[in-house]
């Protein structure tokens, strides 16, 4: 057998598109935490081109219950690995932006309150995508969606992004992150960060799709990176509550992060409409203190 | 009495997803490759293997040519050829 | 050892004998004390279980399945709207084939909102594949939950149990209850062993993506071991009966069925009434019986036809309809027999807690003997019912 199918927990053969961000970042995650871990997945692009019947990605043990309820499932694994006394065993729930911020979230709240030892990835391709790029809660501003379209009068998503990360630092958890895999390092280091914390743990990791952003496989990893030089994607860590650490960036202005995205088209031809966008970068970069020291 | 429940670790592979390839797939040149292991790190179908020191493959009965080994490499020596 | 105990109490009592490993819960009003009995044995250490405060039924329900999944036996219980909120998490259980036991409180769904006993709630999770049994009496519940145990966690079963009690009826209600030893207990129910879990020595995927080349079999498969589990109740009923002493679960309980000319047909609480009623009739010289149906999912078709077929009129009484058609029970024992005799008629009684009396069953007799009915509703307050919309005062 071929070492790539040994070496990995998340392995070839799955039905992702070309270039998927989650696939990145789904194995990056696995592969961190090592073979004792246990993941339960919400219903989603993930779960589905990861587990066709009889087929599956996954050599750690995997469970797909629905799509709201995978921290719940989660707390329920995790408390029976403690009536065994396993609890060496790291407990995950994966799921999409849609299962996190919007129908997911009343389940996370609870597992977070509860103090679980839990560590909830969120794989934020903002959309709906399994379902065909619908709106979410996470959906950036001004995004087209086939349910937050840009037409003669809608100038695609009219409202920011939910903010999950922060939500899940003001239950005071001992780890709250964003991530990237245009930055797959720092996303190793935060994952196993959150491993060696006993207690709830969410990370945020933005995936690119190149399916629903409109865009070219090859690109995925430019534009996550640019995703967050340009601001529009903090990369931020909390610690029960308090901002502890921020990516600094040198400042890229958006144009170049959506010029190459097709759900950010109709930015290109209305410059009011990109100025908002930026805007939100600006107003990102201030609030985290983003930007470098000039020297 | 039971149906299909449940899936063995990794029978994914059974699914040679090479045959999705339309367009382009890489070609490694082991010219210049430094061992950094980007590639192998964000490959999204986790098909290249390290076969010896500074020398890297894909597996390409699973590669689909996204092109993401050639964009990451720091040294320029994966670039993607039409696939005849 | 014999205690004086409220219905849900029992079922504490029981649960804790089972040694489960996990146990999460909503409340909801009837079932809380089953809950609150259950924290406080965690609480003082009688039952070392991770008890888990969650912040809805579906999130209850989704702790025991990820509990049971991981290879560890759990418990929950609800009621009413709780059971319908966690609808989906339940077809979800029943379709892994994970063995939880699951205490349902009856009671009738909103709206409007009404907290007292009726069986539309069990009723509308008939389709779900779960093992379903309605109880008479405290003892009955406190039995049942070790059995349900056992015969979910048989390895050519796994399949859920829902035990139903009459809310407020059985719940609150206070009756004497026998309660067995640990070493009983231990002797009947070993500890859980699934064939399947999330365990990192042997990793699998479980809740896969089933396409309709593989969907059906599934579906099937689950058919099929339900109609198995009609032949393995009465075992494991016999079981628990030579290691307890007392009757063990059953399909059906025939109560004077077998000289009576007319039988009354029902399930749960309601039977205790009729059965007195029975008594009394029987004295008044009327040939009558009781046949209480004790696990309703999978129906014992087979069993009722045999103790119904030879009998001249039967009536079935649900707190319970399928609105729109039917009582649901009605539906089901109606079409077990095609000729003249016996003759089935359907009533429908109870709901929203509305006592069944002896005056009810009195009237069901009557209207039998005059009228053909398939879905009457017995005690009906006409003064509230206009054909127009209006305002109550």
């Amino acid at each position: 057998m071929s070492n790539h199918l040994k070496d990995h927990l998340f392995v070839s053969g799955h039905t992702a598109c070309s270039g998927c961000g989650q696939a990145i970042a789904a194995r990056l995650v696995v592969d961190s935490l090592g073979k004792d871990t246990i993941v339960c997945n919400a219903t989603g692009c993930l779960e589905v081109f990861s587990s066709k019947c009889p087929q599956s990605s996954w050599r750690i043990p995997w469970i797909h219950s629905l799509f709201e309820n995978a921290a719940a499932v989660a707390s329920g694994i995790e408390a029976a690995l403690r009536y065994l006394g396993k609890e060496h065993i790291e407990v995950c729930a994966f799921a999409g932006d849609g299962g996190t911020s919007d129908i997911g979230l009343q389940a996370l709240s609870g597992m977070l309150e509860r103090g679980h030892n839990v560590l909830f990835c969120c794989f934020d391709n903002e959309a709906y995508m399994n379902t065909g790029i619908q709106r979410s809660g996470l959906t950036p501003y001004e995004a087209s969606t086939t349910t937050s379209p840009a037409g003669k009068i809608w100038q695609g998503n009219w409202r920011p992004k939910k903010p999950v990360v922060e939500i899940c630092a003001a239950h005071f958890i001992p780890y709250a992150a964003s991530a990237s895999v245009g930055f797959p390092q720092d996303l190793q280091r935060k994952v196993k960060k959150a491993a060696s914390i006993s207690g709830p743990k969410y990370i945020q990791i933005h995936c690119p799709c190149p399916l629903g952003w409109g865009f070219d496989s090859s690109l995925t990893l430019e534009i996550a990176k640019n995703a967050v030089l340009s601001g529009l994607y903090p990369l931020v860590e909390y610690e029960y509550g308090k901002l502890t650490k921020v990516f600094k960036i040198s400042r890229k202005p958006v144009i170049e992060y959506i010029k190459p995205q097709r759900r950010f088209r109709h930015l290109l031809k209305d410059e009011k409409v990109l100025k908002e966008l930026q805007g939100v970068a600006d107003r990102n970069i201030e609030y985290y203190g983003l930007g470098k020291e000039e020297k | 009495m039971f149906g299909p429940l449940v899936a063995k670790p990794g029978s994914s592979k059974n699914n040679q997803t090479g045959s999705w390839r339309m367009l382009r797939k890489p070609k490694f040149l082991h010219k210049n490759c430094i061992g950094c292991g980007m590639c192998k790190l964000i490959c999204p179908e986790a098909c290249i293997d390290k076969k010896d020191k500074n020398f890297y493959e894909p597996d390409y009965s699973y590669c689909k040519g996204c092109g993401l080994c050639s964009y990451i490499c720091p040294k320029k020596d994966i670039i993607m050829v039409e696939e005849k | 050892m014999k205690k004086f105990l409220e219905g849900s109490h029992a079922v504490a009592e029981a649960v804790k004998l089972c040694k489960p490993g996990v146990i999460s819960a909503y409340p909801i009003t009837p079932q809380t004390h089953i809950v609150e009995r259950l924290a406080e044995f965690v609480a003082n250490g009688e039952i070392n279980a991770q008890f888990v405060n969650v912040e809805s039924e579906h999130s209850a329900a989704s702790v025991v399945l990820g509990a049971e999944a991981a290879g560890v036996r759990a418990f929950t219980a609800t009621s009413s709207q709780g059971l319908v909120l966690m609808s989906e998490v339940l077809f979800n259980i029943a379709g892994l084939r994970l063995p939880l036991v699951l205490v349902c409180a009856n009671r009738a769904l909103s709206s409007p909102i009404n907290i007292w006993n009726d069986h539309q709630d069990a009723v509308a999770l008939r389709d779900s594949g779960w093992i379903q049994f309605f109880v008479e009496n405290n003892q009955e519940v406190h039995d049942f939950i070790y059995q349900a145990y056992k015969l979910a966690e048989n390895p050519k079963i796994m399949l859920p149990v829902m035990i139903n009690m009459d809310g407020y009826i059985l719940t609150h209600g206070m009756e004497p209850v026998d309660i067995p030893s640990q070493t009983e207990v231990d002797k009947f129910l070993p500890p859980y062993n699934p064939p399947y879990k999330l365990d990192v020595d042997n990793p699998l995927s479980m809740g896969l993506l089933g396409d309709p080349t593989v969907y059906l079999e599934t579906r099937y498969a689950i058919q099929k071991t339900l109609e198995d589990v009609l032949k393995i109740i009465p075992e494991v009923g016999g079981e628990f009966e030579s290691v307890f002493k007392r009757k063990g679960i059953d399909l059906v309980e025939k109560y004077k069925i077998d000289d009576a000319e007319e039988v009354i047909v029902a399930m749960g609480s309601v039977c205790g009434t009729i059965k007195d009623f029975i008594d009394k009739k029987r004295k008044e010289g009327l040939s009558l019986g009781l046949l209480r149906i004790i696990t309703y999912r999978p129906f014992p078709k087979e069993e009722i036809f045999n103790s119904l077929k030879d009998k001249r009129n039967i009536f079935v009484l649900e707190k319970a309809v399928s609105l729109g058609n039917e009582g649901p029970l009605y539906t089901e024992i109606k079409s077990l027999f095609e000729g003249e005799t016996p003759y089935v008629s359907g009533f429908i009684a109870g709901l929203g807690g509305r006592d069944i009396t002896f005056n009810t069953l009195k009237k069901m007799l009557e209207i039998a003997k005059k009228d053909k009915v398939r879905s009457y509703f017995l005690d009906v307050n006409y003064s509230l019912l206009k054909e127009e919309f209006f305002i109550y005062e």
